[in-house]
């Protein structure tokens, strides 16, 4: 897992990616940043986090793309699949690599708690929540990507995949407007990512959203270890 | 050291792998030889565990693939068709990055050096995978799969895309490597089976056809002997002569060259050395010898009649 871990954040920072990813990151949160904080004359980072989860939704996929549907495709995955590790340690070396980009990416906000903190007095605890939040949100999503790039072969479609689930994830709000049958509506309720993580923004640290987060990135990860197993049997 | 047992290994209908059975001892040098499709990719597949059988084992020293994959994949090398490279990488990085995977215990960085040094890539690690060329790249397959020194390799057609020189270099490196090693590698090219192998088994849409020593198995196959005799002389008596001389059943005119040569094709039983007898007959008919070449049945047609045969077999 390690080994595999390693050359993910590797080829991340060997490649464009790490960069084209951060710099978008930096700049749409330093873009709200200005918006909320600065020019609202605002201590509080919550919208700020509040938006970016549009942001990470079509980021993420860049992230995820490459990882198992490129391997798939230069036959490399026939070096991790024939070598002495677990598919699990496989699937979980990659989620890591992948999750750690993020991570990297969501350091951002402490250093806005950090301007903040020279003007007014942040409240870190909320900061703190919401910085757990965007971590819990983005490992789910990281998951389901990964989860869809093992299934493809092209990394351009597990991008634009990624990309349209993650157009459904933002307009889940709208599609319960929109539906009128009752049990859809439940469901869609139960599922819906953003307001899950709108809790966190405004400081909730509460154990369902928690738990949701951590259930939907172990079953993403356990598909993407099935779907690993069964290509071997197929 | 290997034992293959049963092996089948259906996509749908079609049967890739078809009960393959055959063992492989410590030390041997096996020779797996087949046309294109034949399934000796998917053999290779099944044995290093990148897919599974449909039915039955496969036993490598003792532990089984599907049972304990962990510990018997760490005893198997394998260099498959296309070399699992990641083209962005640096060779010293990659394999480094092997050496991990492979959770390797020996000092890292001696051991990265002497196989890069052991496949000549000693002033390659600084360089970037994708831009070297496809015989280097073949290389640093081949060095993917030494490392950790497993007790048994598997190569995939490991001189496709090389040069002579590299081919050369790449059988003597195969035979050295199987003093330690054993060692299964595939090619559809006879004569580097024949030069590096001890043993070959011919597979032919799925099933083995032939399995035995290299330089027993032509001679087996073909039961009959053959000579090429080129002789100065267009007498018809030529031929009456050869038909007389003892053991020979057959003699066949091949071509005719400029200046009065003829080729002829002497089939004999094989107990039987007719050399002296057909040139003293040829001496009484003052027709002289140009030439003469024993015609014995090469790997190479050995090859084309086991696997045409077995596709009559299919057809049928």
């Amino acid at each position: 897992m390690g080994a595999i871990l390693k050359r993910e954040l590797g080829a991340y920072f060997s490649s464009a990616t790490a960069y084209v990813v951060m710099a978008v990151y930096f700049f749409f949160s330093g873009l709200f940043f200005n918006f909320y904080c600065i020019s609202a004359n605002s201590s509080s980072l919550s919208y700020v986090y509040g938006n970016m989860f549009y942001i990470i939704l079509f980021l993420i996929p860049i992230i995820t793309m490459k990882t198992f549907a490129e391997e798939k495709k230069q036959k490399s995955d026939q070096a991790l699949l024939t070598a002495p590790t677990s598919l699990t340690e496989i699937v979980l070396g990659k989620f890591l690599g992948a999750f750690c980009l993020y991570a990297i990416c969501c350091c951002i906000f402490l250093v806005y708690a950090v301007v903040i903190s020279f003007f007014a007095s942040p409240e870190w605890s909320v900061i703190l929540c919401t910085f757990i939040g965007i971590l819990l949100l983005g490992g789910s999503l990281i998951a389901i990507n990964v989860f869809i790039s093992v299934m493809t072969e092209s990394m351009v479609v597990a991008a634009v995949i990624g990309m349209g689930v993650g157009l459904v994830i933002s307009m889940t709000n709208y599609l319960i407007s929109l539906i009128q049958v009752d049990w859809i509506k439940n469901i869609l309720n139960k599922i819906n990512f953003l307001s899950y993580y709108e809790n966190f923004t405004y400081g909730i640290l509460s154990i369902v959203d928690v738990v949701f987060f951590l259930s939907v990135t172990a079953l993403f990860l356990f598909f993407t270890v099935r779907v690993l197993e069964k290509r071997r049997w197929s | 050291m290997i034992e293959v047992k049963n092996l089948t290994k259906r996509y749908g209908d079609l049967k890739a792998v078809d009960d393959i059975s055959f063992s492989v001892d410590s030390g041997e040098v096996l020779g797996f030889l087949g046309p294109n499709g034949a399934g000796k990719s998917t053999t290779m597949n099944i044995i290093t565990g990148y897919i599974s059988s449909t039915s039955g084992t496969v036993t490598v020293d003792g532990s089984e693939i599907l049972e304990e994959p962990k510990k018997t994949k760490a005893k198997i090398g394998y260099l498959p068709e296309i070399p699992p490279l990641y083209p962005d990488m640096t060779v010293r990085k990659y394999l480094e990055f092997m050496f991990d995977l492979k959770k390797v215990k020996l000092p890292k960085k001696e051991h990265v050096d002497e196989v890069m040094r052991l496949v000549g890539l000693s002033d390659m690690g600084g360089r970037i995978i994708k831009n070297l060329s496809k015989g280097y790249r073949q290389r640093v397959g081949f060095a993917q799969a030494l490392i950790g020194n497993p007790p048994v390799l598997i190569l995939d057609e490991p001189t496709v895309g090389l040069d002579p020189k590299q081919i050369i270099e790449f059988r003597k490196l195969i035979r050295s490597l199987g003093k330690k090693h054993t060692v299964i590698f595939s090619s559809h090219v006879l004569s580097e089976v024949s030069a590096t192998c001890d043993r070959v088994i011919v597979i032919s849409n799925g099933k083995i056809v032939a399995d035995g020593k290299t330089d027993e198995l032509s001679q087996s196959l073909s039961g009959k002997k053959k000579l090429l005799l080129t002789v100065a002389s267009e007498s018809s008596a030529v031929v009456d002569e050869l038909k007389k001389i003892p053991g020979v059943t057959k003699v066949e005119k091949v071509r005719s060259f400029a200046g009065g040569l003829i080729k002829y094709s002497v089939s004999y039983s094989k107990d039987e050395d007719i050399r002296k007898d057909v040139f003293s007959a040829m001496v009484r008919l003052d027709a002289p010898i140009m030439e003469m070449q024993s015609g014995d049945e090469t790997l190479e047609d050995m090859f084309l009649k086991l696997t045409q045969d077995s596709d009559r077999g299919g057809n049928a």
